[in-house]
């Protein structure tokens, strides 16, 4: 398989010049540094779409307004109600706290009037809207509410996000192709004499081009390599200050191995798009000439 | 056809750059396996543009071109290399690449045709030795003398022994002396079978090289006052030597 990019010492020398020369590296590692960060970004945000919606998936909440009195009742109906798996009152300073840090002191002052609220888990399967009617019988004036119908808008832009984080990776890839190819006929057009002579002692356009995909597939592999490694320890840099949050909330790693393996592999990909775009450009260029 | 078989056939053969006017025209010729040819015509007579089409770095804008009893006319450009390898270039302006030694010049024919390097390495030395430079084996074109270029070129053009030699001013940048320490050089791989045309405008080669023929090219045709190329005669050239 590298039998495409292997090349001889005598080969070697026929186009002058060592490694990292020109901007072609660099471009390569700095397309292939915001790849690769792009592309973590669009990996954990999907992951911790569907960390969070998996977590909700059976969560409901009743909310009973001006409920202290009223509350036992629908709390009563629901631990009676056949599928439900947990049921769980959110007591009354909880709620306070929660408002304080929104609203500030105002918030824990006890005659601002509050709802009660009871969190439910449901076994999978079960349909919420029997539990629904069974409660607002019991307690008229109760709302059963779905996390996951709360929480559908902010998944949806999650959702929009993780596609325009892998369009840009898309995009960055297609820029990239293209810089390649201007580099493929820079290369060409700076060994235009070498290539006449190679043509003229009878060289076959795929032994001239060899010299051309070997050298570019150089060039993106060190590039590609150098700007994944980057875009690596920025990402470490980032996940080991937020860590902790991260998993909290999303409960669980962002990136799991196969997305660490696939963000690897961002570099090795970004080398054949290069060798095999930079093989084509040369090749339509010397059909050029006879 | 034996050992006098026809190696270039020039079938009223007409080219022409671009929009440009023809710069040759109706070439109607015959070259025999083994001969020995001079081309010679005052400067932009299309000697240059001849020997193009023969070394198949141009194709004709009219009439047919056959090379090794094959009609390369209107063959696709990748059935070319293994042709344009039976065929050796010294080119006017030696065309050497700049960046290599002697050696990897004049070695890249047998590189390219895939021979393994311990040959190639023998067989470089071995041609650079008789074209007198094996000691400039690892010197850069730019650092060469023309002459010393000249003979770089005439050894990269040898080395893969050709059926065809085409060598365009071959004594253009040297003395008298080596001049005829080149023309030696191509009587003798004459000799060996190689079939050789040389444009020049050095009468005195001419006259120093006994049996070779001259086509004569004025203002883009042939000026062949014999008629002797149209059908080779058998003692022409050496391949019956
Ligand atoms: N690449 C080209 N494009 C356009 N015209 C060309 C090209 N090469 C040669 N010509 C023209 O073709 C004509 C023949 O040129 P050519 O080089 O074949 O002459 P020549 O006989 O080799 O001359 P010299 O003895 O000076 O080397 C000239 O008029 C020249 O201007
Ligand atoms: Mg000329």
């Amino acid at each position: 398989m590298l039998d495409w990019v292997r090349a001889t010492p005598a080969e070697r020398r026929l186009l002058p010049g060592g490694r990292m020369q020109g901007p072609t590296p660099w471009v390569i590692a700095i397309m292939m540094f915001v790849m690769v960060v792009i592309a973590a970004a669009g990996l954990s945000l999907a992951n911790a779409a569907g960390v969070v919606s998996r977590g909700v998936e059976n969560r409901y909440s009743v909310q009973v307004a001006n409920g202290a009195a009223r509350a036992p009742a629908a709390e009563a109906a629901l631990r009676n109600a056949p599928g439900v798996a947990a049921v769980r009152p959110v007591p009354e300073t909880e709620m306070r706290k929660t408002l304080e840090r929104w609203l500030g002191p105002e918030g824990a002052k006890a005659d601002l009037p509050l709802p009660a609220l009871i969190d439910v888990d449901l076994k999978p399967g079960v349909s919420p809207q029997a539990i629904a009617t069974k409660v607002e019988a019991a307690v008229p004036g109760a709302r059963f509410v779905a996390h996951s119908a709360t929480l559908k808008p902010m998944l949806r832009a999650i959702h929009s996000l993780t596609w325009v984080a892998f369009a840009i990776v898309l995009m960055i890839a297609l820029a990239t192709a293209a810089a390649v190819v201007l580099a493929a006929r820079s290369a060409l057009a700076a060994n235009r004499p070498t290539i006449e002579v190679m043509h003229g002692v009878g060289a076959t356009d795929d032994q001239v081009a060899r010299l051309f995909q070997r050298r570019i597939a150089i060039d993106s592999l060190n590039g590609g390599a150098a700007g994944a490694l980057a875009a690596g320890v920025v990402l470490l840099v980032i996940a080991g200050g937020r860590a902790a949050w991260v998993e909290d909330v999303a409960g669980g790693p962002l990136l799991t191995f196969l997305d660490l393996v696939a963000l690897a592999l961002l570099p090795l990909l970004g080398t054949l798009l290069a060798t095999l775009v930079a093989r084509i450009a040369v090749l339509r260029a010397l059909r050029e000439a006879l | 056809m034996g050992k006098l078989a026809t190696i270039v056939e020039f079938d009223r053969v007409g080219l022409r750059y671009g929009t440009g006017a023809e710069v040759l025209r109706d070439l109607d010729f015959r070259l025999a396996a083994g001969g020995f040819y001079f081309l010679t015509g005052p400067s932009g007579a299309g000697k240059t543009s001849l020997l193009k089409l023969l070394y198949l770095a141009q194709r004709p804008t009219r009439g047919r071109i056959q090379l090794f009893g094959d009609e390369l006319t209107d063959a696709p450009r990748e059935a070319l290399p293994p042709y344009r390898r039976r065929i050796g270039i010294v080119f006017q302006d030696f065309r050497l690449i700049r960046h290599l030694s002697a050696f990897d010049n004049v070695a890249l024919p047998l590189r390219i045709a895939g021979k393994p390097e311990a040959e190639v390495e023998s067989s470089v030395r071995e041609m650079l030795a008789w074209v007198g430079l094996a000691d400039r084996a690892s010197a850069r074109p730019p650092t060469l003398s023309g002459g010393e270029q000249q003979r770089v070129a005439i050894a990269r053009a040898v080395i893969a022994r050709p059926e065809l030699l085409v060598a365009d001013e071959p004594t253009g940048n040297v003395d008298a002396e080596m001049a005829k320490r080149i023309l030696h050089l191509l009587t003798a791989l004459n000799r060996l079978g190689t079939t050789i045309i040389v444009a020049t405008h050095d009468i005195s080669l001419i006259t120093a090289t006994p049996g070779a023929q001259m086509i004569r090219l004025d203002n883009g045709a042939m000026v062949d006052p014999t008629g002797s190329l149209k059908n080779p005669p058998a003692q022409m050239g050496r391949a019956d030597a």
